[in-house]
Order: structure tokens, then sequence, then C-alpha cells
């Protein structure tokens, strides 16, 4: 089992998304720089990691979605690589259209981190399975642009496909129908806007966030 | 230079330099200086840079211990927490540009403190504030606290550091100047701590960061003058944060330090590229030579005078060791970050600018760092306060009294404020303001160690009494520090004030050093670092004295430590220290009685020692599920800060023999804390308090869902909650 985190010059969670993956996995994340090409042909899952990629001084995740490394990490994962993007993540994978859908602004237009309470919606998707159901969760939030918009189709065909893994029991940004995260129609693609990286620990943000990573990993 | 401007004592005084500073520059140069050398020195001996009237005040404090590797006078202070590991950190004011422009005054705020740690080879692993903006009914208040917490959060979300606590008040005396403290605290290896000394001769000098621009010019002289109603228009000289860059400077910097490439490194903060180059030259002993036109400019046509005074952020200067340039490029590179080699040191001991071919500055370093001029400013004491009487004040409706209290503007929840602060990245933030605690608490990366960190002024009782006042905003750290199971090692701070011009100003801020001063040396607590921000006055209105400390404490396990929450049903409430109802100077007397009178509670060092040293231990010792230091509000609003963070009620019971119902309840004695403990706990814990002269008694217990006690006070706790949560969304939104 072979993870990677891709580093972005002003990723900020990418050391923490490397200490989740290392405690599931027991064996340390590869981190891939921007300026590759190509993620490496053994890397079985990929984290996207939170941050501001760039900057992000234009739209959040724009520029991230045009880099090199983005490029080739599209190629793979519309042939399967299981990829999850979190905040900044999120929001790179939605501007590569990976993920259907847009992050805009919080709806209060303030940065917003606190604890936050979700639904899962689905435990039966490579991103769930090792909850025991549609139980609640806390993972952190914390984000500027996490409201999450797509048109009623889109959210009608989410839904129906049952795309929805995590909702907000206390939506802290607007997001359409409290949707929290969300993964692509092969189910290999996942996107949230909390940090499940942050909830691996009981002395910081809790252990909720542990079943996430083993239910992909053990997807695998 | 273009021409030679004639320097005229209309052009000296424009430069904030008395004639009597001026005419120690003829002096020292045996000529007239040309403009960019008269900038140079203006900035250099402005009070921010120079510390010209706090100099020699500031070398009575207690610098020195067994756990500090570097006091004051480098870019921040350096502690050792064992084990190989250092604490590098500082507070910093950056109050002058945030009443101008809010969210940049802040945000480079909190870009230079970060950079004031990571200069000395720390990773930034925490930041901190101490906020203080005027009444809520001044017309400015509401859109300054908006931009300022919109300010400090845009930047250290961006950047990936967490926000972890700090402290907010508002008060009429900070109308017309607003205080924005930023602290930042990083961590590094004991034998990796860099120094700004610039050491041999024939060294490259290297400038990375940010381009240089014409923002910011004379930004120190704005600090150091009063201002006046059309401040509005020095907006111009506050400085615009980017900290995306701030980021890839900090990852860069960690890269090259991690190699041998670097002799010496300073950021260029107040006074730009003129105060790096001549601190590091004459740390170093040796003299620098800067080719201007080498510096990576963001506009065309700029002078040597611009260049040499723009506060642009982001930039660093190091010397690097002959024959590494080119690691040094590879690395700068690699962070897609503007960088140039614009000079070298050299044995002249002068500072000397080419620019297009010329020479356009030739000084000696030695006076600019020097001889920059130290007063001693006149001041007189203030006035000591009577005692006030709790007895005059009657309180009948204790529920009404703690509702109003709970709800007040330096009371109530600041949840508004801190929810704009990423508080978890770099996952290692074990408590931060989301509990309310008295001090925030950041392990130490892949350890089990942690370092608690705390902000605290009291500026009521500076102001009624400065030298007891600067006893207690010592005390305060140190008690919060105690309060969470830490031991507290060292302080920085930020000593806010008027125009020491004036005897009465001076008088505050000598007091007040006297005061922290004993309060250091009592607790074997010394001040590793800090800043002086004086002339925060407005058409002669100065502020408080507001001499806001931050303390820092290690907590060698987490295994052991407390925070506010945790009490558990059936808790007994143990009181440590004693109640005498002191309500002079106190929030209560302030907001509900309107009165603001009386002298402060006073600090008995010796008591808050033992008393601190007795509660720290019950914590290591695991005896007790929760602690809380009672200070702002009393003993009341610590019990029910308590039940909030706890979610838990509770029952008090007031002695029959105590002291005036409104003092019990509300009045602010010090060296107090506040333990719920499990109530097998109780008979051992007091007399062996009793056995070492402590204080202690039950005074409650935490049960069930209402707030109760025996003189009539019966709220429910979501009530008391919703209050305390109400005002501050409520205020910004109205």
């Amino acid at each position: 089992m072979k993870t990677a985190v891709i580093v972005f010059p002003a990723s900020n969670c990418d050391r923490d998304a490397a200490m989740a993956l290392e405690k599931v996995t027991g064996r340390a994340a590869e981190m891939i720089w921007h300026r590759e090409t190509e993620i490496p042909s053994d890397i079985d899952f990929v984290v996207i990691p939170g941050g501001f990629s760039y900057g992000d001084y234009l739209r959040c995740g724009a520029i991230a979605s045009r880099s090199p490394i983005v490029k080739d990490l599209v190629k793979k994962a519309e042939s399967g690589l299981p990829v999850a993007g979190f905040c900044n993540g999120f929001q790179i994978l939605a501007e590569t259209g990976l993920l259907p859908g847009a992050l805009m602004r919080n709806k209060n237009l303030k940065f917003v981190c606190r604890p936050e309470r979700l639904q899962i919606t689905n435990a039966n998707t490579r991103y769930t399975s090792a909850y025991a159901g549609t139980e609640e969760v806390v993972f952190p939030v914390a984000h500027h642009d996490g409201n999450y918009f797509a048109d009623d189709k889109t959210l009608n065909k989410l839904e129906k496909e049952g795309r929805i893994l995590f909702k907000y029991a206390d939506n802290p940004n607007g997001s359409a129908r409290d949707i929290a995260g969300i993964c692509n129609e092969a189910g290999n693609v996942f996107g949230m806007m909390p940090h499940p990286e942050r909830a691996i620990d009981p002395q910081h943000g809790g252990t909720d966030g542990i079943n996430f990573f083993k239910s992909i990993i053990e997807s695998i | 230079m273009a021409k030679a401007i004639e320097i005229t004592p209309e052009i000296v005084a424009e430069h904030g330099l008395s004639t009597g500073e001026y005419q120690i520059i003829l002096d020292r140069l045996g000529r007239a200086p040309n403009m960019n050398e008269l900038g140079i020195f203006s900035v250099m001996w402005s009070e921010h840079c120079s510390y010209k009237s706090s100099r020699r005040h500031l070398g009575k404090f207690l610098t020195k211990g067994k756990r500090v590797i570097q006091g004051p006078g480098e870019n921040a202070g350096v502690i050792d927490i064992d084990d190989g590991d250092a604490i590098i950190f500082k507070m910093e004011s950056h109050n002058h540009p945030s009443y101008i422009e809010p969210y940049q005054g802040a945000a480079t705020g909190v870009g230079g403190i970060m950079r004031d740690v990571f200069t000395m080879g720390a990773r930034p692993i925490a930041l901190m504030n101490a906020l203080r903006f005027g009444e809520p009914t001044h017309h400015k208040t509401k859109t300054l606290v908006d931009g300022v917490v919109a300010g400090i959060g845009g930047y250290g979300n961006c950047v990936g550091v967490p926000t972890v606590g700090g402290e907010t008040n508002f008060d009429k005396g900070y109308n017309g100047n607003i205080l924005v403290n930023a602290m930042c605290v990083g961590h590094a290896r004991t034998d990796k701590v860099f120094y700004s000394a610039a050491k041999g001769v024939g060294n490259p000098i290297f400038y990375v960061g940010s381009k240089t621009g014409r923002d910011g010019i004379h930004g120190a002289t704005m600090a150091s003058a009063e201002f006046d109603d059309d401040s509005d228009e020095k907006r111009p000289t506050v400085q615009v944060g980017d900290p995306f860059t701030e980021k890839l400077l900090i990852e860069a910097c960690m890269e090259l330090m991690a190699t041998d490439a670097i002799i010496g490194i300073q950021d260029m903060g107040a006074a730009g590229l003129t105060s790096s180059a001549v601190e590091m030259a004459d740390k170093g002993g040796v003299g620098i030579e800067l080719n201007l036109d080498d510096v990576p400019q963001r506009e065309d046509g700029m002078t040597p005078y611009e260049m040499m005074l723009s506060e642009s952020q982001e930039r660093m200067l190091m010397v690097i060791q002959p024959g590494k340039e080119q690691m040094a490029f590879d690395v700068f590179n690699k962070w897609e970050l503007d960088v140039a080699q614009i000079g070298m040191t050299t044995d002249t001991g002068h500072l000397v600018l080419n620019h297009k071919g010329k020479v356009v500055c030739d000084i000696p370093i030695a006076p600019l760092a020097d001889d920059a001029p130290n007063y001693d400013r006149p001041h007189t004491p203030t006035p000591k306060r009577e005692p006030f009487k709790a007895e005059t004040i009657a309180l009948t409706d204790v529920s009404d009294a703690l509702l109003k209290m709970i709800g007040s503007p330096d009371i109530a929840s600041r949840r508004w404020i801190w929810e704009q602060y990423d508080r978890h990245v770099m996952a290692d933030t074990v408590d931060s303001s989301q509990s309310g605690g008295d001090a925030a608490i950041v392990r130490i990366h892949g350890t089990k160690k942690a370092v608690a960190i705390t902000t605290d002024v009291t500026p009521r009782y500076c102001y009624a009494d400065p030298y007891e006042g600067g006893k207690q905003c010592v005390a305060e750290t140190w008690r919060n520090l105690t309060c969470v199971g830490a031991d507290p090692i060292a302080i920085t701070d930020c000593l806010n004030f008027g125009n020491p011009e004036r005897p009465e100003i001076m008088g505050q801020f000598v007091g007040c050093i006297q005061g922290m001063n004993e309060a250091c040396r009592a607790f074997d607590y010394p001040v590793v670092s800090g800043n002086v921000s004086l002339y925060n006055e407005t058409n002669g209105q100065a502020i408080p004295p507001t001499p806001a400390v931050g303390g820092v404490g290690l907590i060698p396990n987490l295994d052991y430590f407390a925070t506010l929450a945790g009490a558990k049903e059936g808790d007994a409430i143990i009181m440590i220290g004693d109640t005498t109802g002191w309500i002079g100077s106190s929030i209560y007397l302030r907001d509900i009685a309107h009165r603001e009178e009386g002298a402060p509670p006073p600090v008995d060092l010796a008591l808050e020692k033992k008393n601190g040293d007795y509660v720290r231990r019950l914590i290591r010792d695991r005896r007790v599920n929760a602690v809380h230091d009672c200070s702002d509000g009393g003993l009341l609003i610590t019990v029910t800060e308590m039940a909030l963070a706890g979610d838990i009620g509770f029952n008090l019971n007031r002695p029959q023999n105590s002291c005036p119902i409104s003092g019990w309840y509300f009045g602010e004695d010090q060296a107090r804390y506040i333990l719920a403990v499990d109530p097998n706990s109780v008979n051992p814990i007091i007399s062996t308090a009793e056995g070492q002269g402590i204080k202690a008694a039950q005074i409650g217990t935490f049960s069930g869902t209402q707030l109760s006690s025996n003189d009539g006070l019966s709220l429910d706790i979501d009530t008391v909650r919703s209050t305390y949560e109400a005002w501050l969304p409520q205020f910004m939104e109205s």
C-alpha cells in the first residue's frame, strides 16, 4: 500500500494528511511536488491536501487545477486511481471537473473554523464502508470558500446515485442540500470541505476520521 | 542622486528628528548628511526602532534564567524546553497601521511577527493576539473589529499557522487608537538557532522575498507620532500583506537553514532594508556595501531613499557562506521567490550604498545603532487611589447581575472572532480559544510534550495603579499557564502607552515596568523579547497603559494537564486563595455600577507563587478535573465559564460570614483558582493546602443544568449560554 500527498507551494495541510495516511497504513506517504509531471505508477491512493495552493488570490483551486501534476492526476483518476481532496483539495477537484459543482464563498462571507457534526448519508462506499452505518461524526472545518453549489439536475443526480457521502448537521457555509462531501460516478474520486485528517487523534480533533481512511485503504 | 537637496530645518523636522538629534548627526558625520543619509538616521533613531524613551527602563527587566538561550536584543527570544528543543517567540504591536487600514494593518502585523520567529530558525507553530478596541458605541469600533479579525485570520489561515488564542477588550480609552498586538511561537532545535549578526568580511549579502515597492515608506516614523483628525490620510504608509509569499519564505528558509549556507539572517521589518542591514552589520561588527540597482524592485524609477525606507512586506536579508551562493539560489528558485545578491560585508564599518554608478550614502554604522538617543524622560508617578468599599454597592438580584455580566462586552463569548481563525492546522492544537480556557496548548510535533501560551493584561488596573497593574499582568499570565498544568518559563511583552514626552504617561510606563519586573523576579519568569509602542494618542487623548504580556510555559507530558472544561456531576467546587471582596477597578464596578474608581486588587507575589505551585502540583497528580483562575468578573464568572465549558450546572454556597455579597461574587481578588474535584478528594486537598498556609474551601458543587446559589441565583444553563453567546454576533450584525 503506497499513498501520496500532492504538495503545492502553499499547501498547509500536507503534513496533517501525511500523518493521517501514515497512521492508518503504517507507512510514510510520498510527498509529490507540484512541478512533477507524473504520479508514480505504484501509488495506490492520492490525497490533495488543504491550504491555499498558489495563494488562491484567484478562484480557489483554479491555478492548481491547471498545474503539471494535476494534469497527470486527472488522467489517472479517470482510469480509476483513488483520489481524495479535503478543503482546498475539494476545491481543486471541482475545478478539474472530476467532481461536479463549485465551491463558492461562505454564505456569511466569513472564514469558518469549528468542529462540525456530519451525517454519513451513504455508508456503502469506498470512503465510508468502515463506519457502522449512517452515523454522525465530527470533523473540523476551516475554510472561506466551502459553499457547495450545483444546479438542481446535478444535485438530484448526486442524491439519486448515492454520491453524497456526508451532509452537515448544522450547515456552516450555505452549501446546497447541506452537502459536505461527494464522490464521482465511479466512486474513486472524493472531495469534502471538512478535514478528516484532523480527526485522527484524541488530543486533537477526535478520532472520527480514522474510519474514513480505513475505508478507502481497505478497499484497495 | 539626481540632485543634491539642501537639508533645511523643515526637512529635519519632517523626518521626526529634533534639532539636538540633528546636531549629533552633524557631529558624527563631520558634515551635513544627504537626503538618503538623513532618511536612514531618521528611521533608525525613530522611537519605534531606537527605543529612545524606553531603553534605559527596559534594561531593568529580568532577562536571564536557566532556560533562557537568547533574551531581548535578537529578533525573538529563545528558551530551552529540554530534549534539544527550543521555543522561539515574540509579541509585537501593529497599532497605528491597524487603525488606519484594519485588514492590512492586522495582517501585516501577523506576517511581521512570524518573520521575526522563523528568521531565527523556528517553524512557527502558533499565533496569539491581544486586541483592544474602543467602546462598542463608537462609530468606528465595528468596522475596526471586522477588519482586524479578518486580517489576522486572512494571513494566519493562508500561511497555515494556527491562531490558538488571545484576548479582546472594549474600552472608550481606545476610541482613537486601537491596539493590535500579535504574538508568534515557533519551534526549533537548540543547535539550529539562527542569529542576525553579519559575520566576516567579503561575504555575499542576499535579498530574498517580495520585490521592494513604495509602500510603507516611513511607517516606523508614523508609529512614532501621535494621531490627529487627519490620520486617515496616512493610509499610503500602511503596507500590504502577501501571505502566500510569506508561506514560500518560511518553507524556503527552513530548507536553506537545514544546510550550513546561512551565516546571518534578518527579516526586513520596520524601516525595511535600512534597519535590517544596519542591525546585521552592527551586531557582526562589520561594514556593509549594497548595490541598490540589484534590489528587486516592483516599480520603475525608485530612488535610493525610497528603497531604503520602504516597508514592503515578506522580505529577508541574509549573509551567505561564500561558495554556497548557488545552493541559496537553487532553494529560492525552487520556491519561485525573488532573490538577488545585493552586496557584501566589508571591513570599513560603514554603510555604503551604490546606485547607478554613484555612492549615494556613506555613513559609519556605529552611531546609527549605538549612538541612538537614549532619553531619561521626566516621569511623575500616578496618584494612588483609595480602596473602594464593596459595602456601598448593593446587590440583590444575583441572577440579573450574572446575565448582565456574562453578556457584557468584555466577558461575552469571543466565538465570532475565533471561528474566523484556523485553530487546528498543523494538527497539534490540544486546546485553543475554542474552550475559553486560560492558555492555549500546542503539542511539540511528534512528542508528548506541549507548550502552553497565553496573552494578558488588565488595563483598568494599570490605569488605576501602574505598579500593581504591572505586577498583575505578569502574574495573570503565570496563573493562566499554571491553570493548564504548565511550568511557566518566560514572557514576551508589548508595551503600549501614550506620548512619553508627557511626564504622567512616562510615569505610567515606569510604574508598569517596575511592577512587571518585580513579578518576573518573584516567579523567576524572565522577559526574553518584546516591543514598545508609544504615542498611542489622538488629539492628546492617550490610551490606558496597556503592557500586554505573552507567557509561555511547558507541559512536560500531555498525560498531565487540565483545562477549564471537565467538571463532572457531583464534583466539589474548591476555591484556592482568599476572597476579600475587592471590587475596586473591577468589571462589575465599571459595567454594572458604572463607576470607574477604587484601587485595583493588590498582587501578593509570594502568595501567587505559593497558591499557583500548589494548583500545578494537584494537576500533575491528577487530583483535579477542571481548573480556572479568577480574573475579570471574579468568582461567579469563573465558575460560570467552567460550567459553560463543561456543560454542567452548579450550586454555590456563600459563607454567612463572607465579605459583602457584590464583592464575593464579582470582586477581583488575585491569586485565586477554582478547582473541580472529586468529592473524595475534598478533604485531603483542603487539609494539605492548610498545612502549607494556603487558603482553600469548598464553595459549592457542580451538578445538573441549573446555575444556583444560596443568594437566590437561579438560572438555566441554556439561558446563560445564549446570553453569553449573543452579544458579539448581535453587535457585529447590528
